[in-house]
């Protein structure tokens, strides 16, 4: 990236007639398999599940247009509410720990502390394992330690709550550290010195140098862990898979169910007719983790005014 | 001279405060290898007990294991290997020309594509899941053989967005040169901006590796789960219908599915943790 001093920029005429013409006479070869594997991949289902999401499932592939009654049941369902309301809580927390940890690792393996690698690479190490094989293995573990106490992770709320907390930051804290890490390398070494030659202290650097000009690395973080929470899955399935259920009138909740899952369930229970409903619901779950995605692109564009 | 004698010991008290920490990290790893050659009855009651004595297996977990509902291990492997490197190996080739594509021509359609691309990326998987799989049923790529193809679909829009953040500060000089010099787009395309973009094609094709060898909903949904199985999808199965009374046999499991990530990761860590910091910025 050094190297190049001045990219050259020939717009219109010379590199036009030069490189664009022949270019465009490939598509078909660059750009034709992408569009295609793009359309079956994601444009048409996108489409059809917009379309489905006002529907109502007759015989297994017959449906029936039905407006916005799916929508309207959507915000009656107290099974959604509540796994709205544990996600958020989930999230939050997960987000908070996470991101503090991760930075305070991150902060103190940039100082040169002996070993600095070696504890890099284990802490990144979780990530290359997935999230259901992650919850088997931590499953096992929380039940090793609670089987103690004659009783279980699958037993108690809040236990599935706190496991999914443990597990998630044992994952993750990699994750955001080694981003971290890199935010904290890009911070000009002169601008440290200077803070020092005027006499600052370790704590003012870190608040008045350091952590404003991370600024984008947190909000690329938090946004990071934020969406990764609300749309975790594997881990849930695995862990607890909504257990324990308890019943509130005649609707069985769930208590540790996400909404990714909650949503899942919807769409493969026995209740094929309800699939038209479970679409409604990944709509309004794309419209807000969608939202969240917006958020940031106007964070980030914000910071780079500023810069 | 005391001043730096004490922010000595203060480094030395932090490197053992890590090693402490690093500890729990690698502890439930290492309680997977315990309890995989453990025998079953142990691993509720001593789960982190060293299999010594009465409790030692041997191979009998890794041998049930094996063909463990009615379905040989090893052909999970297989299929997790195949679709995770012709994934990565397709996506990496269509999105990186894509990607030169739309830098380098401004229409219509170049537009469209990106900002679909873009769109793609803030779509939670729950919103297509349904009907991406009927639509894979319905073409029939629902075979591991065919299922790139629906990995290439739904995970272009992240690898687009990276390659083309990356095209954009490629100067056009040398392609001009090559142009100039009678060559191709395609050779151009092949000869100059491949080899420009390896450090990207490394940071995409280890978050897509990353992504499809871990993923579990995509294939459990596409693919028809009695004759193809990827590890995650075995693992999942394995706990949900025996796991309460086979848990030494899935712990052994667990663990021949994570061998192959822990020597990846040792092997190529230091481009992971380089291609992870890369991808992040740049998206």
């Amino acid at each position: 990236m050094a190297k190049t001093k001045k990219p050259r920029r020939v717009e219109g005429g010379f590199s036009s007639k030069l490189i664009k013409k022949p270019i465009k006479k490939w598509f078909p070869l660059f750009m034709g398999p992408t569009i295609i594997c793009f359309t079956i991949g994601f444009v048409w289902p996108f489409i059809q599940g917009i379309y489905l999401s006002f529907c109502k499932f007759r015989v297994t592939s017959k449906v029936e247009w039905t407006g916005l009654s799916n929508y309207v049941k959507v915000f009656q369902d107290p099974t959604f509410f509540h796994a709205f309301w544990y996600t958020a809580l989930y999230t939050i927390v997960s987000v908070v720990l996470i991101n503090v940890l991760a930075f305070a690792i991150a902060y103190i393996l940039t100082k040169g502390i002996k070993g600095s690698n070696l504890f890099r690479t284990v802490f990144f190490m979780p990530n290359l394992i997935g999230g259901i094989v992650l919850g088997h293995i931590w499953s096992m573990i929380f039940d090793g330690i609670l089987s103690k106490f004659d009783t279980s992770i699958l037993l108690e709320t809040k236990y599935g709550f706190w496991g999914l907390i443990i597990v998630m930051c044992w994952q993750q804290i990699g994750y955001m550290m080694i981003l971290y890490i890199a935010g904290l390398q890009a911070i000009p070494e002169d601008m440290l010195e200077a803070a020092e030659i005027d006499g600052a202290t370790g704590m003012q650097k870190l608040f008045k140098v350091t952590i404003p000009n991370m600024m984008s690395t947190f909000t690329i973080c938090l946004f990071l862990s934020l969406s990764n929470g609300f749309k975790l899955f594997d881990q849930n399935v695995a862990l607890t898979a909504g257990q324990p259920f308890v019943w509130k009138g005649n609707t069985q909740i769930k208590t540790t169910e996400m909404l990714a899952l909650n949503i899942y369930t919807e769409f493969y229970g026995s209740n094929t007719a309800a699939r038209g409903f479970a679409q409604a619901k990944a709509v309004v779950f794309f419209i807000f983790v969608a939202a969240l995605g917006l958020l940031q692109l106007k964070f980030t564009r914000e910071k780079e005014v500023q810069q | 001279m005391a001043a730096l004698k004490g922010e000595k010991r203060y480094n030395t008290f932090l490197t053992v405060l890590f090693a402490l920490i690093s500890i729990f990290w690698v502890i439930p790893v290492i309680i997977v290898v315990f309890n995989a050659f453990k025998l079953n009855s142990y691993v509720k009651t001593n789960t982190f007990a060293f299999p010594i004595g009465e409790m030692w297996a041997g191979m009998k977990n890794f041998v049930t294991g094996m063909t463990m509902g009615n379905y040989n291990f090893m052909k999970s492997v297989f299929y997790s290997f195949y679709i995770t490197i012709f994934s990565t190996a397709l996506i990496l080739l269509c999105t990186s020309m894509s990607a030169w594509y739309v830098s380098r021509i401004d229409s219509l359609v170049s537009r469209i594509v990106y900002y679909l691309c873009v769109f793609s990326m803030v779509v939670p998987f729950q919103m297509v899941m349904f009907t991406l799989s009927r639509t894979a049923d319905s073409l029939k790529l629902n075979t591991p053989y065919s299922i790139p193809i629906i990995y290439l679909g739904f995970g272009a829009g992240l690898a687009i967005f990276t390659f083309a953040g990356f095209v954009k500060s490629v100067p056009l000089g040398m392609e001009e040169a090559a142009a100039i010099d009678g060559c191709g787009p395609v050779k151009t395309y092949f000869q100059i901006v491949l080899p420009v973009l390896k450090p990207t094609l490394i940071s995409v094709s280890i978050l897509e590796i990353m992504w499809v060898w871990n993923d579990y909903l995509l294939p459990y949904l596409v693919l028809d789960k009695n004759l193809y199985r990827t590890i995650p999808i075995q693992v999942q199965y394995l706990k949900g219908s025996y796991g309460a009374v086979e848990l030494g046999a899935t712990m052994a499991i667990i663990l021949m599915g994570i061998i192959p990530v822990i020597i990846f990761y040792l092997c190529c860590q230091k481009y992971i943790i380089k291609g992870v910091a890369a991808g992040a910025v740049k998206g």
